[in-house]
């Protein structure tokens, strides 16, 4: 007899298992639409390789794993594919994602497969193909594709497989059923991945609340090596740490996998699924869903097509709607609820509980933490869960990682017991999550960090060598192009020759501001007064008026040189004419007479600082025509015509400066225009 | 005479040891650079977008270092200044609204059958996140772009647009539950939310 | 919307806050029932009369923090805190020392540091010592004599008359030392054989006290059945002042004898009903053991060194201000790891 092992803590729920184990496995029929979501497992989500409007038969794969860490997903019945779409699947976050839809036909006509008698004629690369092919992910709830499980690193060798029939999450029957009405499948599901991972020994861990599931199981394995274990019934016993822990005694190290200790743990479920896909062929389409809560009328265990939408089989076994009811998907310790009906059921959806009020009633609120310690004693990996209450509350993320934060499990027990009814699980969720952004994000900023001084450093040497070059030229050169050089950079003013970095850093916080002010005002002006907005209105105008001068000024230009260029313009220039007049119409409604008041200090601010951007881009480009004239001749051309542009550019902004030094010519020139 | 020697001479030699003792610790313990600018630099978002009116990240740090508020830093936001109080331990002061206010993280997007190919954005952009040639258009890496906004000012065309960063179903997580509307019944009006100090 | 989307787990046990508060007070009754047959009414009147108080400053409190008063007063943290004065004081004690315990304790040491949950002394204790300090007098001379040694013992309405002060009542002639006291202060110029001459004493260890301690005793056992507290506080409290006593005063004609440390005064209360205060004690096993053995240690040290006869209150106080560092040694070792990670480092 093997000894059997206990771990820290630990729960006693009311089991609940009753109301959905009587009966036997029932099939759920063919609903006349199925849902299947990309990402029913953890990794990349699936590749579709079929179209809109392809018929696909049953069995047929209908998107391919992409990645390394990813599984394939196949038509659970023939019919057609009518839509690849966001539709809401079942996630926690009630959000949506990609999904393949296909209007089933009701012939349930199989694909080809490709059965195989005897597995032992296959060798273990061949067989891992296949389960990969057939799209087999962990059933027991977290859905890490098996293939990849099966592959551990090559240096771990494993000693102990162990199949998890623990089952301790209350209402669920799904595994206890499957194991008493499939056993053989089961232990041949096992034998199969013995074979490829040629362990010591065999083992299959039931707690022992399931007597017909063990009788069944020993039946089955009788002839084999394989050893049934009947474990004490306590949650979270069927947490893969807690049972490794319960049947070797071994614990998983930090930051390890079981293979790392010559353990790996698998789902009943998933050994028949694995014995399913290599004898018969038949890809993961269907899976056993226990149907139970107060809500459904038929209870019990139903072998349901993947992708069945939830709010079908909730009618086919006679849903009772009623007022503050919860939809859980999974059991009541860790599942997640559901906030509407029309989900698929998924490669994970072990059970679909439907509570009542009464059943499940609403959380109280909580209470003040008086640090009891209960949620301590039964914590099954022995962590302080109101130190990381504490933590995760006064967002003290750093510590709640020393305090092992990441070791939790969410099994919920620490919840279930405290006396205050705080929900504990959802703060360690809420820090895992904040830990994991801050993560992100601290890696975001260190990619940025080193682009932007690599770019700097790019800029600079870059710099340097024109700078080089052009001392080299300066040299060689003749005295006349020195001269003319001279020339045109006595046009430009001299701060502006400078450093265009420092120009573009300073028109940057100009933009804040002005941008600042454009966002400020919207949330002023409803309670404030209306000069504040229309300041910032009036501020608006002007910017829009600059920017559709610059591009009526740049489509003049391309009409004349880059005529494919200039239709987009024409239709940037209208779209900003539009702009400017939505403005004024804004401004003259708020209170027309104040229109031409235009602040005239920071409109001089921008215009100087608008001439002295072109004109320091004046200089550039000059600069750029010498050494084109030196060295591209190809270029000259071009560039000669930008300079001429930014001529333009420059004496516009002197004028409008020269304008705007003007008040009263100012006015003018803004009636005039509108 | 022979005292006033003795002590000079006294002085001289304690002097010379000491001295020959700072010396030594001063290359032995060399701090290279200067770590509190560095540490500073860490907790900046990195974005390089100069709206605290330093030609980027690191420039800034600096300027704090040397005294500067800590409270320029639009894109970092709350959490930013939290964390530099931290590091500095000063009291947490409020976003200088004059920087430009917190939004949500951004990412740039090219209207691509609008751009002309001026690569004006791509000589903005502080992480080379944009990608094009002079009359190719131009598309954002979206995974290096930070959302500083530096490329929207330069576009002739106004392509380029500020797109707040949506939340997928692979980047959600658990709100804390002290934000959860089911909870709202037991925070009262006068508590104080999580993490802020008490008065 | 119909459905609730609700984090889980979903099921949640059958244990309430209120609950737990409510059986504590519930199992200070054998204790109560002994004070009041053996020293007469005033621990009774004492318990109601610091309950209310406490009750009613919980109220204050909580409309000038503008919370609901009615969630919470229901989790009866106040007349735990209210009760437990009234049994630890003394029994004649005047209303005024009951008035000041109490109110100090509901709003100064719980509601000044942030309610329930995040008080880091015992407000119980912190009361008690409070008035300790304030009013030896009126703390060391109002404890009653034993009913049986009176001839004409006080009713109800005299002692309540007596502890409200609005009869003419005289005190004394209703009081006497306890008998920690006695013997501590006796022995020093006498044999052991005749301090226990003294009627305090009775015939077992200290007339009426063993019983009273036998009550709480019995409470606290039942508190442990139930789960409200594990058993590591209490037992390594009541270890290590019993292993103290044996070790330096093994010679009853020098010190205290074990028997009269265990079964005098407030040890029992204070093992299964103070020192058990989660909010104020270390978290793990480990640390309850230490802090458990710290109050031991201590309460024979104070009780036989110091000038106060009992010392309950203050070393649980004085723990309670080792709990944070206790908890950060004692982390438990969590699954997966070789080592526990403590004192704040990080284990290899």
């Amino acid at each position: 007899m093997r000894q059997v092992w206990d771990f820290h803590g630990g729960i006693h729920p009311k089991e609940n298992k009753t109301q959905s184990s009587q009966s036997a496995i029932a099939p759920a029929g063919i609903p006349p639409q199925l849902v299947l979501p990309l990402q029913q497992h953890i990794g990349q989500p699936a590749e579709p390789i079929v179209q809109v409007g392809d018929r696909v038969l049953k069995g047929q794969m209908i998107a391919e794993a992409h990645g390394p860490v990813s599984v394939a997903i196949h038509a659970p019945s023939s019919g057609v594919v009518s839509a690849m779409e966001i539709r809401p699947v079942p996630h926690p976050s009630g959000m949506s994602d990609q999904c393949i839809i296909i209007d089933t036909d009701g012939k349930d006509e199989w694909c080809e497969l490709s059965p195989c008698e005897d597995y032992a004629a296959l060798t273990p690369n061949e067989i891992l193909t296949r389960i990969r092919q057939s799209g087999i992910a962990g059933m027991g709830g977290a859905g890490f594709p098996t293939e990849i499980k099966l592959h551990p690193p090559r240096h771990d060798k494993v000693n102990t497989l162990i199949l998890n029939g623990a089952e301790c999450e209350p209402y669920i029957t799904a595994d206890d059923r499957l194991m008493r009405e499939r056993a053989e499948e089961i232990v041949l599901g096992l034998e199969i991945m013995a074979y490829i991972l040629r362990p010591g020994e065999c083992v299959i861990g039931i707690e022992d609340n399931k007597p017909e599931a063990i009788a069944a199981l020993r039946e089955a394995a009788k002839e084999t090596q394989i050893e049934i274990v009947v474990i004490p019934t306590k949650y979270p016993s069927g947490g893969e740490k807690q049972l490794i822990k319960i049947l070797t005694g071994k614990e998983v190290p930090n930051g390890h996998i079981p293979a790392d200790i010559g353990v790996m743990c698998q789902n009943v479920a998933t050994a028949a699924a694995v014995y399913r896909a290599i004898r018969y062929g038949e890809p993961l389409i269907s899976r056993v869903t226990t149907l139970t809560g107060d809500c459904i009328a038929q209870k019990g265990n139903q072998q349901v097509l993947i992708g069945t939408p939830i709010e079908w089989l909730l009618e086919q076994n006679g849903y009772l709607a009623q007022k503050g009811s919860r939809l859980v998907m999974g059991g009541p310790m860790m599942g997640f609820t559901l906030d509407a009906i029309n989900v698929p059921v998924v490669k994970t959806t072990n059970c679909l509980l439907a509570a009542s009020y009464k059943e499940l009633p609403p959380p109280q609120p909580a209470q003040a933490c008086i640090r009891c310690g209960m949620c301590s004693e039964v914590c099954p990996a022995e962590l302080l869960p109101q130190q990381l209450y504490w933590f995760s509350r006064g967002q003290e993320f750093e510590k709640a990682e020393h305090h092992n934060l990441f070791d939790c499990i969410e099994c919920g027990a620490c919840s279930y017991v405290c006396p205050s009814s705080i929900p504990l699980v959802q703060y360690y969720r809420y820090a895992k999550g904040e830990i994991r952004q801050i993560q992100a994000d601290q890696e975001k900023s260190n990619q940025a960090r080193e682009r932007f001084e690599f770019r700097q450093e790019r800029i600079e040497r870059e710099k340097e060598e024109k700078e080089a070059k052009r001392k080299a030229r300066a040299e060689a050169a003749a005295k006349a192009q020195a001269a003319k050089k001279e020339a045109a950079a006595n046009k430009a003013p001299e701060p502006v020759a400078s450093n265009d970095k420092a120009a573009a850093i300073q028109a940057a916080l100009q933009r804040t501001e002005a941008k600042k002010q454009a966002k400020e005002a919207p949330q002023k002006a409803t309670g404030d007064t209306q000069a504040v907005t229309l300041e910032s209105l009036q501020k608006k105008l002007i910017s829009a008026e600059d920017k559709y001068s610059k591009m009526q000024a740049a489509w003049q230009d391309a009409q004349v040189n880059n005529p494919e260029r200039a239709e987009k313009l024409a239709s940037a220039v209208t779209s900003s004419k539009d702009n400017v007049e939505k403005i004024k119409q804004q401004i003259t409604e708020l209170g027309g007479d104040n229109t031409a008041a235009v602040p005239a200090g920071p409109s001089i601010e921008e215009l100087k600082s608008n001439l002295e951007k072109a004109t320091g881009k004046l200089q550039l480009m000059l600069d750029t025509l010498e050494d084109a004239k030196q060295n591209h001749p190809d270029r000259v051309e071009k560039l000669e015509r930008a300079v001429e542009k930014n001529r333009t550019r420059v004496s516009l902004a002197e004028a409008a400066l020269r304008d705007a030094d003007n008040p009263q010519k100012q006015t003018e020139s803004t009636e005039s225009e509108g | 005479m022979s005292i006033i020697l003795s002590a000079v001479l006294t002085l001289l030699a304690l002097a010379t040891v000491f001295g020959a003792i700072l010396g030594f610790a001063a290359i032995k313990f060399k701090v290279e650079g200067n770590p509190i600018v560095d540490q500073i630099d860490s907790l900046l978002p990195q974005t390089q977008c100069g709206q605290c009116g330093h030609p980027g990240c690191h420039p800034y740090a600096e300027a704090i270092a040397n005294g500067e508020a800590i409270n320029k830093c639009p894109p970092g936001g709350e959490a930013t200044i939290q964390a530099l109080a931290d590091l500095l331990d000063v009291e947490p002061i409020p976003l200088d609204a004059e920087h430009g206010e917190e939004k949500g993280k951004q990412v740039a997007v090219i209207r691509e059958d609008e751009c002309i190919g001026c690569t004006k954005c791509i000589q903005a952009c502080p992480v080379d996140a944009i990608l094009g040639a002079a009359k190719q258009m131009h598309t954002v890496i979206a995974e290096e772009c930070t959302g500083c906004d530096l490329c929207v000012e330069p576009c002739p065309v106004d392509c380029i647009d500020m797109i707040p960063v949506p939340q997928t179903i692979r980047s959600w997580s658990w709100n804390s539950p002290t934000a959860q509307p089911h909870m709202a019944n037991q925070i009262i009006a006068t508590d104080r939310a999580p993490g802020v100090t008490a008065q | 919307m119909a459905l609730m989307r609700i984090t889980s787990p979903h099921a949640h046990g059958p244990r309430k806050t209120a609950n737990l508060m409510r059986v504590v007070v519930i199992t200070t009754l054998p204790g109560l029932f002994a004070l009041t047959w053996f020293f007469g009414w005033g621990n009774l009147i004492n318990v109601i009369w610091c309950a209310l108080i406490a009750i009613a400053s919980e109220a204050l409190v909580l409309l000038i923090r503008k919370r609901p008063l009615g969630f919470y007063l229901g989790d009866y943290s106040a007349l735990v805190t209210g009760v437990l004065l009234g049994l630890a004081l003394p029994p004649l004690a005047p209303w005024w020392v009951s008035l000041v315990a109490v109110t100090f304790a509901i709003i100064i040491a719980k509601h000044l540091y942030g309610g329930m949950g995040y008080n880091p002394f015992n407000p119980a204790m912190v009361g008690f010592a409070l008035v300790l300090i304030s009013f030896p007098v009126a703390m060391t001379t109002n404890w009653a004599t034993p009913v049986a040694l009176l001839e004409n013992p006080m009713g109800f309405l005299d002692t309540l008359s007596v502890i409200f002060g609005f009869g003419a009542q005289t005190v004394d002639a209703f009081t006497m030392a306890t008998p920690l006291d006695v013997y501590k202060h006796e022995i020093a110029y006498s044999t052991a054989l005749d301090v226990v001459q003294n009627p305090v004493f009775g015939n077992f260890v200290a007339h009426g006290w063993e019983w009273v301690n036998i009550g709480f005793l019995a409470g606290g056992l039942f508190l442990l059945y139930k789960g409200v507290f594990t058993w590591h506080t209490p037992v390594s409290m009541l270890a290590a002042l019993a292993v103290m006593a044996l070790a330096f005063g093994w010679d009853a004609d020098q010190t205290t004898p074990p028997l009269l440390h265990l079964f005098a005064g407030a040890t029992m209360l204070g093992a299964f009903f103070i020192a058990t205060d989660p909010v104020t004690a270390a978290v793990s096993p480990q640390g309850k053991l230490i802090y458990g053995a710290g109050i031991g240690i201590l309460t024979y040290i104070i009780r036989v060194y110091g000038s106060y006869p009992d010392a309950i209150a203050f070393s649980v106080l004085l723990m309670n201000f080792a709990a944070p560092l206790i908890d950060l040694y004692t982390q438990p070792r969590t699954y997966g790891y070789a080592k526990a990670k403590r004192g704040g480092k990080e284990s290899e």
